[in-house]
């Protein structure tokens, strides 16, 4: 007797069975009152089937890919903590990336991770819908997985601890955390162009360059192996952004204009954001890979240059900042060390001058502009260190109101020159740092005049440690920053003298010799 | 005409309106050309206040610049926006115009910083 043996399902059956077979159209409740957010910001969807699932992933296949590589990544950590693999990095100011990396990015990870799942319920298509559950648990795993990595440091090192307390009250992880509230209250498809498209697919190998590639020439094999872990992830992300902008432009000629002015929007908020990973790589890695005006060409002026050329048959136009931000590849790195180096009380991580060998590399990957504007007042600082005098600026910033960096930024033409702009709305005015974020603010004031500043919310008496009357007599706001930011005393300071600097040069020893 | 939509109405009062100050109000102090402090200061001060006072907080913070013992203060040039005005010391905020956020830059002509690098 023969044996009646199911045929095996093919990959693209049990792919529809799988995702699109799940969904159904609601019939007691109105399909638009049930997704009422994929029609509020105007894009006009006509087919939802017509999307194209740019990975045909099912959850069962998603799970056993993501497991096996999760066991691979726990040995490699294991092995490297046992090893105390973190005495093998070049040099202990290298652990200063990983604090600032730590405050800035897995708590963006946990906020993408948020934004997708909400995603995942707002979309009307089975197939985003399924997608962008996927994408939700990797920006949960990534999350996890990079300060499973860091964790191991933070038993030898200071200022890795407070990290989740300081993300939402730290001066300087603002516009970070603004980058994403202001993603994540937008509608679903303005979520998908900032995070899914600007961020993922624009701008991310910026941020993954100098830590994957820097940690791997840096010696740090934990943060190396969590980068890779995670870039398999990163490639199905950026083809669903992708995907995301072709089907809205796709669908209805009436999208164009608004999808156009959300890239212009988060490729600006995207390039702001990452100013201080442009400090990272040309200043805080012992080891530089390659400077952050060189990634800057290679990965935005011509792979995203390239990537528009693309969209251009759907009419997308470069983003209108395209040109400042190449610009700005000779400055921002060294503005926004000088922004940090001058604050040592105010941040979880040490910052120091540059070696001279150090100054030097910068001269030559920045001929235009390093001796010209950067590299006297390095000096200066460097000299006034050394006679005891270390630069220390107790004053609280000026912040833009959309991208909420300090201003630090310079006029365009004019690098001498600071960049204010300012607009009205409802009669108080509103600063911003740039002409770009100057139209962000314009196109919607009512949003960003409820921006977080977190040195005005001090100066209204909000930030304050536990148990300090603000409605005492004698109350000052902001005589407690330490307090209310739980900053690690020992973190403070300039790396020259930090207990981190003389624990990493005697454990070394310790490691090397009897 | 803003561009905002919202699934609701959304009507919320600025975040850093003047009452939320406790009487007084925000101003920023830029010195230009002088990037070393990598960007403008922010007061909170009762309108009432001397501009004396503000002058006290430049001096805190920017006398660490080789530059500030050398200002000659008759040739100081002072902006409050784009706007230039002439402070007196001795009047209030108020009485020398500058309201709630208002910015002042303040230009020394001649001393441009750390080797006339504007820093």
């Amino acid at each position: 007797m023969d044996m009646k043996v199911a045929k095996k399902l093919g990959l693209k059956e049990r792919y529809a069975l799988m995702t699109r077979d799940l969904a159904w159209d609601t019939t007691y409740q109105k399909m638009e009152d049930v997704f009422p957010q994929t029609t509020y910001e105007g894009i006009k969807i006509h087919d939802w089937d017509k999307w194209e699932d740019p990975f045909r992933l099912t959850m069962d296949a998603y799970w056993k890919y993501q497991s096996e590589k999760e066991r691979k990544l726990y040995a490699i950590l294991d092995g490297f903590n046992q090893n105390n693999g973190h005495l093998s990095v070049t040099d202990a100011r290298y652990i200063n990336v990983l604090k600032l990396f730590l405050g800035s990015t897995p708590p963006l990870e946990l906020m993408a991770a948020r934004g997708f799942s909400m995603m995942g319920r707002q979309m009307n298509g089975a197939g985003p819908r399924v997608a962008c559950q996927m994408q939700a648990v990797d920006e949960y795993r990534h999350f996890q997985t990079q300060i499973h990595s860091i964790s191991n440091y933070n038993k030898y090192y200071n200022g890795m601890d407070e990290f989740a307390h300081q993300q939402s009250r730290m001066w300087y992880l603002s516009d970070g955390k603004s980058f994403f509230d202001d993603a994540i209250t937008a509608g679903p498809f303005e979520f998908m162009v900032a995070i899914g498209f600007a961020f993922e697919y624009v701008l991310t190998n910026i941020l993954f360059v100098p830590f994957i590639s820097g940690a791997a020439y840096n010696g740090d094999m934990a943060a190396m192996t969590v980068g890779f872990s995670a870039q398999s992830d990163e490639a199905r992300h950026m083809t669903l952004g992708l995907e995301c902008i072709k089907f809205m432009l796709e669908q209805d000629p009436d999208n164009l204009p608004i999808v156009q002015r959300w890239i212009d929007k988060w490729t600006w908020r995207g390039t702001r954001k990452l100013a201080s990973v442009g400090m990272m790589m040309d200043y805080m890695l012992p080891k530089r890979i390659m400077s952050f005006k060189e990634a800057w060409e290679m990965y935005v002026e011509e792979n995203g240059g390239a990537l528009f050329k693309d969209l251009a048959r759907y009419g997308i136009t470069i983003p209108k900042c395209f040109s400042q931000t190449i610009e700005e590849k000779e400055h921002v790195s060294h503005q926004s060390w000088i922004g940090f180096y001058m604050k040592p009380q105010a941040t979880p991580f040490h910052t120091w001058i540059p070696t001279p060998d150090e100054m030097d590399w910068l001269s030559e990957k920045y001929p235009n502009t390093f001796d010209q504007y950067y590299r006297p007042v390095l000096e200066f600082f460097d000299a006034q260190e050394k006679a005891g005098n270390r630069f220390d600026n107790k004053t609280a910033p000026m912040n833009c109101q959309v991208c909420v960096s300090t201003m630090k930024f310079n006029e365009p033409g004019d690098p001498m020159e600071m960049c204010f702009r300012e607009s009205i709305y409802q009669g108080e005015k509103f600063h911003t740092c740039s002409d770009h974020c100057k139209e962000i603010f314009d196109n919607e004031p009512e949003k960003y005049s409820q921006t977080f500043i977190s040195s005005h919310q001090v100066l209204q008496g909000n930030c304050e440690p536990d148990g300090v009357d603000v409605n005492a007599p004698d109350f000052k706001p902001g005589q407690d920053m330490l307090g209310y930011w739980k900053l690690d005393k020992r973190a403070l300071g300039d790396f020259n003298g930090s207990e981190d600097q003389k624990n990493f040069a005697a454990w070394r020893e310790q490691a090397t010799k009897n | 005409m803003t561009m905002l939509k919202t699934l609701a109405p959304y009507e919320f009062k600025s975040r850093d309106a003047v009452e939320n100050y406790q009487g007084r109000q925000l101003l920023y102090v830029n010195w230009e050309r002088h990037r070393m402090f990598s960007r403008p200061f922010v007061l909170a001060m009762k309108p009432e206040t001397p501009f004396s006072a503000v002058l006290e907080e430049m001096a805190a913070c920017f006398s660490y610049h080789p530059d500030w013992q050398h200002i000659d203060w008759d040739k100081a040039i002072w902006q409050n926006g784009n706007t230039p005005f002439s402070p007196d010391r001795n009047k209030s905020l108020k009485d020398n115009g500058i309201g709630h956020k208002d910015l002042i830059r303040f230009r020394t002509p001649g001393l441009d910083g750390i080797a006339g690098t504007g820093y």
